[in-house]
Order: C-alpha cells, then structure tokens, then sequence
C-alpha cells in the first residue's frame, strides 16, 4: 500500500516552546490511522498541518507524492471533522452537507443526490429540513461526519470527534465510524486522548507525548508490545517498576531475581518494568513470588481492582476474585508478562496528566 | 416569592417607562389629533401631506447615508475582526474617539473645513482650483451624516463579527472556500443580525436629525427634524402640526423597521442584539 501522507521532521514552535520535535510519520492509504495522547502533546497540531491550517516551521508535508507545505486548506484534498462540530449555523441540515458541493458547482440534482446518500450512511435520512440548533449533540456529529465526508476526499481528519458524547453513543459511534472507514475504503486521520476509543478503532496507533512520537503500532503491539514507560502507563493501566537488568533474561525487582524473555539491555543496566495487572495472578502467600498486603478493593464490574503493598511498592492487581482488605496474600506472575523497556530520559513525563 | 421579587425589582423600570416613553408618546398623538381649543380634528395630521418633498428628501438623503456608512463600515469592522487584540483595542479606541466629542463642535469643524473661505477651499486656491461650493449642499449634509453616525454602523457589525466561531470559518476554507467565498458565504450571512441593527442606528436618527441639516445644508436643504423644530422652537410656533409631523415621521419609520425585520428575522428573529 502507498503512504497517502508523510511528514517528514516536522517542527513547529509556539513562543518558543517546541509543540512538535521533528515528527517523522507515514500514513498507509484506506488505514484507519488514531494520534494518541494526553493534551498537549501535540496530536491537534500534527492534524492542523496535514489539513493545512497551520504551516510548520521546518519539514515537509507529502500528501499523495506531492509535496504540499504552504497549500490553503481549500486546495487540499482533506476534509475535517471539527472538535466541536462547526457545523453552518445559518444553514439546515442539507445545506450543511451540501455546502462543499455548492463550492464546487455541481448540478443541484447531482448534490440532492449525494446528498442524500450521506444522508443515509450516517442515518439522518428525513432530518434534510431540520435547524442544525434543533439536533442533539449525537446528530450534529453525523451532520459532521456528513459534511465532510460528501466531497469524497481522499483523507477524512477527525480531531476529537466524539469527546462531547456521552459514553453510551460514543461507543456507539465509534463503532459507526469504523463501519463508515470500511465502508468507503478511505483513510481516517484520528485524533483522541482515550485509550480504549483508539484501540477499538485503530488499525494504527501513534502514541505521542511531549511533541514526540513515542510509538507507532497496532493495537495489539502498542498493548503487549509499549515501548517504553509513558506507553505502557497511557495504554491500559500498568505496574511501572524500577528494575536492574542483571544480564540477559534475567531481571532484578524489589530485591529479587526473575527470569524474563527480554535482553539486549546489557549486564546491570538500570530498565523499567512493566507488568500488567490483569496477567497478576493472587495465589496463597506460599505460593507466591511475591507477598504483600491487601490495601483497597474496589469493584469495577468485570473485575476487582486491588492495590497490594509489597516491597515498598504499590501493586494494582485485576482478579475475578476479590481478596480481603488487609490480608496477606502472594502474587506471581510469568516471565512472559514481565515486559523490560529502556529508562526514558525524564520520568516525569509518565505522570502527566492522561486526561484533560 | 422569587417571581414576586422579580415583579417589584421591575416595578421602578415600569413606572420610568410609563411616565417618560408612553405619556409622551399620547401626548404627542393628543396633540397631533387635536386644535388649539382641544377639538378633535383631522387637519393638522393631513396638513403633512404638503410637506411631502421634505419626507422625501429626509428619507432619501438618510438612506444615502445609511448605506455610505454600510459600504465604509462592512469592511472596516472585517479588517478590526482580523488583527490582534492589541491593534484591535487602539483601532476600535480611535473609532470611537469622535463619539467622545461634543456633537456641535464636530459638525462646527465640519463648517470650517467645507466653507467657501475654508480649509479645503484655501488649500486648493494655493494650485489655482477652485472655489468649490461644497457647503450649504446634500453633498455636505450626507458627509455630516456618515460623520457622526459611522460609529453606530461599526459597532453592532463588529461585536456581531468578532462572536463568529473561527472553526466555522475553518471549516469552510476545508470545505473549499477561497477567503473571498468564506467572507461571501459564511461570514456575511452570520454577520446580519449585526448589519440589519447598524442600518436601524444609523437610519432612524440621520432622519430625524435637523443640527445637521441646518449647520451644513443652509437654508435650503431643509429637513423632517428642522421643520418640527421650526414648529416648537422656531417662527411658525405651531405645537399641534409639529405633533402631526413627529407622528407621521414616527408612522413611517415604523413600517421601514418592520420591511427591514421581515428580512432578518426569518432566521432566528434578533435583530438589535
């Protein structure tokens, strides 16, 4: 498949403030491709200089093999999807959907008739006449979705799309969007802060932080696979430990040695450690690799969530099974769930707000 | 209790309309319908009719006006949307500095300026042109119009303008609108309400005015306002066809403010806002 978008050490400022460090990105043709990230991390400017509302300061942008720095959004062969809609307050629902027809100069027969189509893909149909002001915030974003989506472009940006829904009829539309990506075979450019909407949607991930990319994956890979310990701590919820490679497969945790299936870290080399809570497994303290204390357990529908003090750190565990607070219980896990990352420069970063 | 207060909170306001906007208003139908002696009569309100040449010279000179200040202050309320909060304030700031000076000494100015023996005159005597007649003209009293009403114009465009959503412009330029169709197709059909509001600020006063007329129109380019005036104040002392006068200038203003909303207010109905 070709790229459809590349950029190429994109660098933008604000007062001096790096937003982007040098963005290095490929975006396959008909992929479904999610910018991830907490706020500020730059995914919206990266979204605003591949629809051209803002020029970088250096780097390229290729859209289709050409190369497009300085080109007006008009001239762009990309359509957006506004954060908060911008939908035409003076024009209805059709008029809305029709206006880059309109633009364009089609015959007003050929744009009823696309219109129409729109219409009927984001399940609108009958809502022509209605006043964008009179729909709900789930109808404005079809009428979005519409809108941009009549002029067949080659690439549909979303920035945020869904964040003013709420969570029932964003899973739905998520789903719905998906459906629309498949259906039209054309690429989404996707831009979200939520985790679990890019890993639903995404046929790929970029994760950003700081006005860097810090990985770029499938779902699956940037889950089992994070490359360092902002990915991890962002993706899902993660045991972030402080570990020593002591040598190949085998790695030191609160005092102890485990053997584990990563290596090219070097012979003691300090590393992070990731472990998920979900591959914990709580066994009598006998049993256990480690043994710790029950801090708090909390019911989170499919499973209990619980913070197990041992060794000075504080566990998150996932289990089917609730222990009792303040009890003595063992946890163990495989070398297979122990996944070693290189330390990232400043640890700070993982902290940073994950949501706005 | 809560809309009791709200009933009595409301009670001083109703009582300041009551005895400064409707008393007034009966009073002048009263005397518009009435002789000197109290009698009802029907004379004073068809006297008016001879004074036709002048409703229409008032209304066409104030319609002149209103749209030489459309045309300057459509664009210019454009540009101030467009520039930084910084230049903005100090460019909304010198707009609004005339507004701050007495009423009669700007159009006193204007007397100077325009005069046989004026400024611009002397200044074009120095290449051997002129003298121009530029004063005692419609020519001035439009100019004297523009001057001192522009500032009504740009305002209710302006706060109308800078409250446009920029995504929505955004989004046309993504949908395909060069700056020119966006201003075509977005902004100005958004920006009506504040357009349709200017036209009413500058229209209703430059109707009724009669300092204007008077101070640069000379004796000839008489006005609405001058002839009530010359009704209460002036030699033709006549308080029951001056009333006459003021209700039919009232009458037909009315019906141009209600031609001019069932433009607007399809839309969502505001129109002063």
């Amino acid at each position: 498949m070709n790229n459809i978008v590349t950029l190429k050490d994109i660098v933008v400022e604000f007062d001096g403030e790096r937003i982007l460090d040098k963005i290095n990105l490929d975006i396959k043709d008909k992929e479904f491709v999610t910018l991830l990230g907490p706020s500020g991390c730059g995914k919206t400017t990266t979204l605003r200089i591949i629809g051209g509302f803002l020029d970088p300061d250096s780097g390229t942008v290729m859209f289709d093999g050409k190369k497009i720095n300085g080109l007006p959004p008009y001239k762009r062969n990309v359509n957006t999807v506004f954060q908060r809609y911008a939908l035409f307050p003076h024009l209805n629902v059709y008029d809305n959907i029709a206006f880059g027809l309109r633009v364009q100069k089609l015959s007003e027969k050929d744009i009823s008739k696309r219109v129409a189509e729109m219409l009927k893909l984001v399940n609108l149909t009958g809502f022509e006449k209605r006043s964008i002001t009179r729909l709900s915030g789930g109808q404005q974003q079809r009428v979005a979705i519409a809108r941009a989506l009549v002029n067949h472009p080659k690439v549909l940006l979303l920035d945020e799309p869904l964040g003013a829904l709420d969570l029932k009829l964003r899973k739905e539309m998520q789903i719905e969007l998906k459906r629309i990506q498949e259906q039209l075979e054309i690429t989404f450019i996707y831009v979200t802060h939520d985790q679990e909407e890019a890993l639903t949607m995404s046929d790929t991930v970029v994760v950003m932080n700081g006005g860097i990319i810090q990985q770029v994956g499938s779902p699956v890979d940037i889950y089992n696979e994070p490359k360092n310990a902002f990915v991890a701590d962002f993706i899902g919820e993660s045991n972030i430990l402080n570990g020593l490679m002591i040598r190949d497969r085998l790695v030191e945790i609160s005092g102890r040695n485990f053997e584990c299936v990563d290596g090219g870290f070097g012979e003691n080399t300090p590393v992070d450690v990731v472990i998920r809570p979900e591959d914990i497994t709580l066994v009598a303290p006998e049993e256990a690799q480690l043994n710790g204390i029950v801090e708090s357990v909390i019911f989170k529908g499919v499973h209990y969530e619980m913070l197990i003090d041992a060794y000075d750190f504080r566990w998150i565990v996932h289990s089917t099974k609730a222990a009792e607070k303040g009890a003595s219980v063992g946890i163990t896990f495989t070398p297979d769930d122990i996944h070693i990352m290189n330390k990232m420069k400043s640890h700070e970063s993982v902290k940073e707000g994950a949501d706005e | 209790m809560n809309n009791l207060k709200n009933k009595l909170a409301a009670a001083p306001y109703l009582v300041w309309m009551v005895v400064f906007i409707l008393v007034p208003l009966l009073m002048v139908a009263y005397f518009a319908f009435t002789d000197g002696n109290g009698h009802f009569t029907l004379d004073y309100v068809s006297d008016v009719a001879q004074y036709a040449p002048i409703f229409i010279r008032s209304i066409w000179l104030a319609l002149i006006a209103t749209v030489i200040c459309l045309v300057i202050a459509y664009p210019l309320a454009y540009i101030l949307t467009g520039l930084k909060s910084g230049t903005r304030s100090t460019m909304l700031m010198i707009v609004m500095l005339p507004m701050w000076m007495n009423f009669l000494l700007r159009t006193y100015a204007w007397m100077t300026l325009l005069g046989n023996n004026g400024l611009i005159n002397s200044f074009l005597g120095f290449f051997g042109i002129g003298p121009f007649k530029m004063l005692n003209t419609e020519g001035a009293v439009v100019l004297g119009m523009v001057y001192n009403y522009l500032p009504f114009m740009i305002l209710p465009i302006y706060s109308v303008m800078v409250k446009i959503d920029k995504s929505v412009l955004e989004a046309a330029a993504d949908l395909g609108c060069n700056p020119r169709k966006t201003l075509l197709k977005v902004v100005f059909p958004l920006s009506l309400p504040g357009v349709f509001s200017g036209i009413t600020m500058v229209f209703v006063p430059a109707i009724s005015t009669f300092i204007i007329s008077r101070m640069l129109g000379g004796g000839g380019n008489l006005l609405i306002g001058d002839l009530i005036e010359m009704q209460f104040l002036g030699n033709s002392y006549n308080m029951n066809l001056g009333a006459a006068i003021s209700l039919v200038l009232m009458v037909i203003v009315l019906l141009i403010m209600t031609i001019m909303n069932q433009f607007s207010a399809d839309e969502d109905g505001v129109v002063l806002m």
